[in-house]
């Protein structure tokens, strides 16, 4: 495998795989194909293939009806288009009767770099999670998203597979088990905080852990890949363990990862938060990782967030 | 064997006394769409009673006919057919929009038997449709796919998205109906928002269009056997009056969405009861 690859492009290929062990995978796109990597799947099924043109709507109506005929239907587009044009579609005609529909969301976040806005996936998380039905599946890396392609398939249900428009490194080797609902330690290194992360910032945060080892803070690195439904046990330990936790997404921080975290400590077992993510803003052109200095997103900040976390479980003198 | 004039009589027939349980469900739920149920009746009555091959012991048949109701708040007229048709008792028609009830305000196809896909949010019925007919040609069946649109509702932009989606695919198995009846909740189309030339738009979007009298069960029929002829995507226009049979409630857009009183009720069931007997 190369050093980095973008993870919607390991979409594309374990996409194509996919097709080939299981006959009942339809994909539809609304143009794009090429950018969410159908393309190979286009080629090897073409009788397994549509594409509706620039009409997402569309595009999740068709899958609806689609799979009512006993098909797994993945539809796939960008994470703007797939969780707000569509979003009424999405809500009502597929989470709502519960049909199998899984749709590819590419271009999650403002790791998406020059496009700007229009095209940075920022709330479609928080968006997505609250619909009922639905699972949120995030994954790390390249090997992460081509295993949980293959989950998705065997598991029943409406899902929303975020992915990342460009490459980033490897995290996980082939050895890694991709199960839904379950979240995954990265790195453990000791209990001073527990860095609960998803997507990219599974990345960012090991790149902290980097910084924090230095400073002799010792943390877990933790990676939510499915963020809904949320591995809660996990959760919970980690907060026994280390009594506090930093959140880590390229998304709002308004009800994406960090808010589903809060509302698992909250009602079980609260120790200090932080939460690294978008404040409340939109991103805008650039290099994603100047992007990530600019907008608070980098190691250098999931970092500080540490160590405000563990000046704060010093106990004050008396 | 059913003679023409004999199929033309019973499926009148019918249109009427599911006008009557229209009336009936609307009065005792105390709420509900009567105006675009009663418009639809003809034609749901040639559809249910006539054309659609389904199977009442098992609604998810494999090789059935589907149908959609994208203007779902129609569901009364779709209820009495599906009652009538065996899918389930009688008796439910009296708890609709209640708690509990297997009949929701609006169709919901995980609660009803018969119902082929969940619709009411308007505009969304077209695109499912073409999912299922593109589905059923992948499967090889020779089932056919029916939808019920509002005129209203082609006001939605996506019912255009799934128009041209249908037309590119070929969708010979596919077939549309729109209940022109001209009003929506804030008045007449061709005031709010006209949508003509409506046969124009659904030709130049590649359908096959055909113009009736939407009461004229002869024409109802005429125009389905019109579309297996030329096969899909093929959309019948109906011209409809909201509220028919009802005479109080005919063209008149406050019926779009009231249950009527007690008083209403008697006269209406009267009226409608007259038809049926006429027959």
């Amino acid at each position: 495998m190369r050093e980095e690859i973008s993870t919607r492009e390991a979409f594309g290929e374990a996409l194509a795989e996919l097709g080939e062990i299981n006959k009942d995978v339809v994909v539809i796109d609304a143009d794009i194909s090429k950018s969410t990597y159908t393309t190979t799947f286009h080629k090897k099924f073409p009788d397994r293939a549509f594409n509706v043109g620039v009409a997402e709507q569309d595009l999740m109506l068709v899958a609806a009806g689609l799979a009512t005929t006993g098909k797994i239907v993945f539809t796939s587009t960008y994470a703007v288009f797939a969780s707000m044009r569509a979003c009424e579609q999405v809500r009502t005609f597929i989470c709502y009767p519960n049909v199998n529909v899984k749709i590819h969301a590419s271009h999650g976040g403002i790791q998406v770099g020059a496009d700007g806005p229009t095209h940075q996936g920022t709330e479609d998380i928080a968006i997505m999670r609250a619909l009922p039905n639905m699972k949120v599946i995030h994954p790390a890396d390249a090997i992460a998203t081509k295993k949980a392609v293959f989950e998705i398939a065997k598991d029943y249900g409406p899902t929303y597979l975020r992915t990342m428009r460009n490459p980033t490194p490897i995290i996980y080797d082939d050895s890694y088990k991709f199960e839904i609902g379950k979240g995954n330690i990265v790195l453990d290194e000791g209990n001073d905080v527990a860095i609960i992360a998803t997507g990219i910032m599974v990345l960012m945060a090991l790149e902290a852990a980097k910084i924090l080892k230095e400073r002799g803070i010792r943390v877990k690195v933790v990676d939510i890949s499915t963020i809904k439904p949320i591995d809660s046990e996990l959760i919970i330990n980690l907060a026994k363990n280390t009594g506090g936790i930093v959140t880590c997404e390229d998304h709002n921080i308004i009800g994406g990862l960090g808010s589903a975290v809060a509302e698992v400590l909250v009602e079980n077992y609260p120790v200090p938060m932080k939460r690294i993510g978008l404040k409340d803003t939109f991103g805008e052109s650039g290099n994603w990782k100047e992007l990530f200095d600019i907008y608070g997103l980098s190691p250098k900040h999931i970092a500080e967030a540490c160590i405000d976390i563990v000046k704060n479980k010093i106990p004050p003198l008396k | 064997m059913e003679t023409w004039e004999e199929k033309v009589k019973r499926l009148k027939k019918i249109s009427w006394e599911l006008r009557k349980d229209v009336v009936e469900m609307i009065y005792k739920a105390k709420a509900g769409h009567p105006g675009g149920s009663l418009s639809a009746a003809d034609i749901i009555a040639v559809l249910y009673f006539e054309i659609l091959n389904i199977d009442p012991t098992n609604p998810q048949w494999e090789d059935r006919d589907r149908f959609i109701l994208s203007k779902g708040h129609a569901c009364p007229i779709h209820y009495a057919a599906l009652a009538r048709r065996g899918f389930f008792d009688r008796e439910h028609l009296w708890t609709l929009r209640r708690t509990h009830s297997i009949l929701q305000g609006h169709p919901d196809m995980k609660k009803t038997p018969g119902v082929d896909y969940t619709s009411g949010s308007l505009g969304n019925g077209l695109g499912i449709g073409v999912g299922m007919a593109l589905g059923l040609k992948m499967n090889k069946k020779n089932s056919r796919v029916f939808v019920l649109l509002g005129d209203g509702e082609c006001q939605e932009g996506v019912i255009w998205e799934a128009a041209m989606c249908a037309s590119h695919y070929k969708l010979d198995n596919l077939y549309a109906i729109v209940d022109y009846n001209g009003l929506e909740v804030d008045g007449w189309l061709r005031e709010v928002m006209n949508i003509e030339p409506i046969v124009d738009k659904w030709k130049s979007f590649g359908w096959k269009v055909k113009e009736i009298n939407g009461h004229d069960i002869e024409e109802i029929l005429n125009a389905f056997q019109w579309c297996f002829k030329v096969g899909g995507p093929a959309v019948i226009i109906a011209h409809t009056v909201k509220g028919k049979g009802v005479s109080f409630m005919e063209n008149e857009v406050e019926w779009h969405g009231l249950a009527p009183t007690e008083e209403e009720y008697k006269k209406a069931m009267e009226e409608l009861e007259k038809e049926v007997s006429s027959l």
